[in-house]
């Protein structure tokens, strides 16, 4: 039940870039991807900063050798999964026994809005291809179905913290002897659906957003998909290169506060950060940078600041949140982040965090504002916390 | 180690929220949509404003959670899993309808909070201040197996805990307008206790909510095993699984006292089962639930409620048997459902 699972690649695509090593190549050259919306239909372009994927549909469909007029969710998610999977050097796919376990929270919702708008016309209008791929999992099986994967596919869907608990699940199931690869992450596009949603709650922020600065005043939303590929001890030894790092620690847990707030001090946040630690047998001590969810509301820093207090202080790891420059991707933010966080194990990377100026009142730390690489990074710590209460914390570890 | 079902509860178009003898009376429905019978919620969702927020199918899956909770006798679980492929259709609906009529002005944000798939895991969550591992699985016809899978893999982590885990989908009448522009559901006139002989396509859509509490200390029913398989490309490979997971657990399909399968009156589908049970089970009673609870992908979570009673009683209703003659003994269930022909499930479920 302990055997280790390994991270043998990853790969992203979000609003700075199209592969992991172009959104590299932006922390470096502190360029984030917050612009005007360029691709989405809404009347609040020019009103919210988002960081779009920089790309329509055609030029997406193409890169992910899919047919155009599917969700956009489904076609970030196979451009993701297919890098993360190439990363790896393993080969042909098919000759392996493997699993792909992706979150989403929108599933197909960017076709639906479409077809709705007809539909309320009259419930005999609207084109069913347009809801046909609607439901979460709907997304995951195109990209499974287009990679060929068959051995366990599943969808995981708790909010802002659903990629990360998409890894958990891949590597129960990899201790399990299950499968003994599984391609775990998450993807969502942006949708009207969530812009408008986000903006109802009235934490959208009209500049680009602050994470973990005292004038902070909400998120942007963004878009994308990360995934990185989960091995078993036995796979790792035929990876032709060494793997980035292991998965040590990873703990889900419920804030069971309010349905889209977080708790004043964080409980739930302390309590998955803490289980993570836990797991991988380390002490506060041991974690040299933490990627925050720092989406950049008051409530969230705020908390989550108050839960690293407890479990770090007085000595704090570098921290920052790289929603300062991807957005905030919902369910694709916790696989994003993994990837993020495995390879800042591997290169010894901290990402910066862009905009900071003033610390906050509720925990005057400072996160990490360049870019820097080659730093000894033995362990580190990625949080997603979500609507609904849902925390989870990952650790990923050198040896 | 040994998984059992400590506790179930399960709210549906049939009378098994409340009180009395298990199915006694199957309830008949004329149409192509079967709604559940909604118990009481106030005795379990105390506030009234808090009740009155919340979709129906957040109602359905507390409703269920709290009496599974209640038969085993715990009031906080040690971790609150859900299946759900639609999620919460009805307020999804309402935040789409008035996005679009209103031009993405003037909206209150109450039905997109209700609207994330995670919202029943999460209020049930709220409701006990359980602080305990919280996970949503939303994979169409995997939806259940999936939170079942990783509960019991949680359990072989962990042996002493206990976890309360269930399936949980609605139909609003948009998802059945739309559903039915697809041909899901039959055209003519249906009952549902006619289902299991009717020779059209189609089915009948249906909803329900179904919770366990599974832990690896004593309980009356076994869950001995769970499979599934994505997609096959044959029924061969159907049948093949089948004896591999009934070899994998040392049986032979003779072993098993009572099948339940997914016959859903749909004639195409419906053929399939038949020659499957007819090769590879030609002397085990067969019993059906769809006509009970209505199509839809976590329909398995009914099945399972179904399976379990009928260990934990010692007694197969009538209304459930389709062919054969129920054992004295039932020892050994297995329930075989596929939703689609894309997703094939096997739950073996064996008496303690």
């Amino acid at each position: 039940m302990s055997e280790p699972v390994w991270i043998a690649g990853g790969g992203v695509i979000c609003g700075i870039g199209a592969t992991l090593p172009a959104c590299v190549e932006a922390f470096s050259r502190m360029q984030p991807g917050m612009e005007e919306v360029q691709y989405l239909h809404t009347i609040h372009r020019g009103v919210f900063p988002v960081a779009e994927v920089k790309a329509d549909n055609a030029t997406l469909a193409a890169q992910a050798g899919m047919p155009a007029h599917i969700s956009r969710t489904a076609l970030l998610s196979k451009i993701a999964a297919q890098e993360a999977w190439d990363s790896t050097g393993l080969g042909d796919l098919l000759q392996y026994r493997i699993g792909f376990i992706s979150a989403n929270t929108v599933g197909g919702m960017d076709k639906t809005e479409d077809f709705f708008a007809d539909y309320l016309q009259h419930p005999d209008k609207g084109r069913l291809q347009q809801v046909l791929h609607h439901e979460c999992g709907s997304v995951t099986e195109l990209v499974a179905d287009a990679m060929g994967i068959r051995h366990q596919v599943a969808t995981i869907s708790t909010a802002c913290s659903s990629g990360a608990n998409a890894l958990m699940y891949g590597a129960r199931l990899i201790r399990n002897n299950i499968v003994d690869i599984v391609i775990a992450g998450g993807t969502d596009a942006l949708t009207r659906f969530t812009l408008n949603g986000f903006n109802t709650l009235m934490i959208l922020d009209q500049q680009p957003c602050r994470p973990f600065d005292d004038t902070r005043t909400g998120l942007n939303l963004g878009e994308g998909a990360g995934y990185v590929v989960l091995v078993s001890d036995v796979m790792r030894k035929r990876l032709p290169n060494a793997p980035w790092c292991r998965l040590s620690g990873y703990a889900n847990t419920s804030d069971a506060y309010h349905q889209t707030a977080s708790s004043p001090d964080g409980i739930g946040n302390y309590l998955a950060m803490k289980g993570a630690l836990d797991m991988s047998g380390l002490q506060p001590k041991d974690i040299a940078y933490i990627n925050l969810h720092g989406t950049g509301t008051q409530n969230n820093d705020s908390s989550e600041g108050k839960a690293i207090e407890r479990l770090f202080a007085p000595d704090y790891p570098a921290v920052s949140s790289t929603k300062s420059f991807t957005g905030h991707t919902l369910g694709a933010s916790g696989g994003i982040e993994a990837v993020f966080s495995a390879l800042a194990v591997q290169q010894g990377i901290i990402y910066p965090n862009a905009r900071f100026a003033t610390p906050m009142k509720e925990w005057p730390v400072a996160p990490a504002t360049v870019f820097s690489s080659g730093n000894k990074l033995s362990h580190v710590m990625s949080n997603s916390f979500g609507f609904a209460g849902n925390c989870s914390s990952l650790v990923f570890s050198k040896e | 180690m040994n998984i059992y079902i400590q506790g179930m509860g399960c709210v549906s178009p049939q009378q098994t929220a409340a009180e009395g003898p298990f199915l006694a009376e199957i309830r008949e429905y004329e149409g192509n949509r079967l709604k559940v019978l909604d118990p009481d919620y106030k005795q379990w969702i105390p506030d009234a404003n808090t009740m009155r927020r919340m979709g129906r199918v957040v109602k359905m899956g507390i409703g269920a959670a709290k009496l599974s909770l209640q038969h085993a006798g715990i009031e906080m679980p040690d971790a609150i899993i859900t299946g759900t492929a639609y999620g919460c259709l009805a307020d999804t609906g309402v935040f789409l309808t008035r996005m679009i009529q209103r031009q993405e002005s003037a909206l209150s944000p109450t039905p997109f909070i209700q609207s994330t798939h995670n919202t029943v895991s999460g209020q049930i969550a709220l409701l006990l201040g359980c602080h305990a591992y919280n996970s949503t699985f939303v994979h169409k016809g995997f939806s259940f197996e999936s939170a079942l899978l990783d509960s019991i893999m949680l359990l072989r982590e962990k042996t002493e805990q206990q976890i309360l885990i269930g399936g949980v989908d609605e139909i609003t009448d948009h998802s059945h307008t739309i559903l039915s522009r697809f041909g899901l559901y039959k055209q003519e006139p249906v009952r549902n206790t006619a289902l299991l002989q009717s020779t059209t396509k189609g089915t009948i859509a249906g909803e329900g909510a179904a919770f366990f509490v599974l832990g690896t200390t004593k309980g009356a029913v076994k869950l001995t095993g769970l499979d599934t398989l994505y997609k096959p490309a044959s029924q061969q490979e159907v049948s093949s699984a089948i004896q591999g997971f009934l070899a994998t657990h040392r049986l032979s399909t003779a072993d098993i006292d009572l099948l339940i399968t997914g016959r859903n009156g749909n004639a195409g589908e419906d053929a399939a089962y038949t020659q499957l049970t007819q090769t590879l089970f030609p002397q085990t009673a067969a019993a059906a639930f769809k006509h009970l609870c209505g199509e839809y992908p976590t329909a398995s979570a009914f099945a399972m409620w179904m399976g379990a009673q009928i260990i934990q009683q010692q007694q197969a209703p009538a209304g459930i048997l389709y062919s054969g003659t129920a054992p004295q003994q039932l020892n050994r269930i297995l329930i075989y459902n596929q939703y689609q022909g894309t997703h094939h499930a096997l739950i073996l479920l064996e008496k303690a």
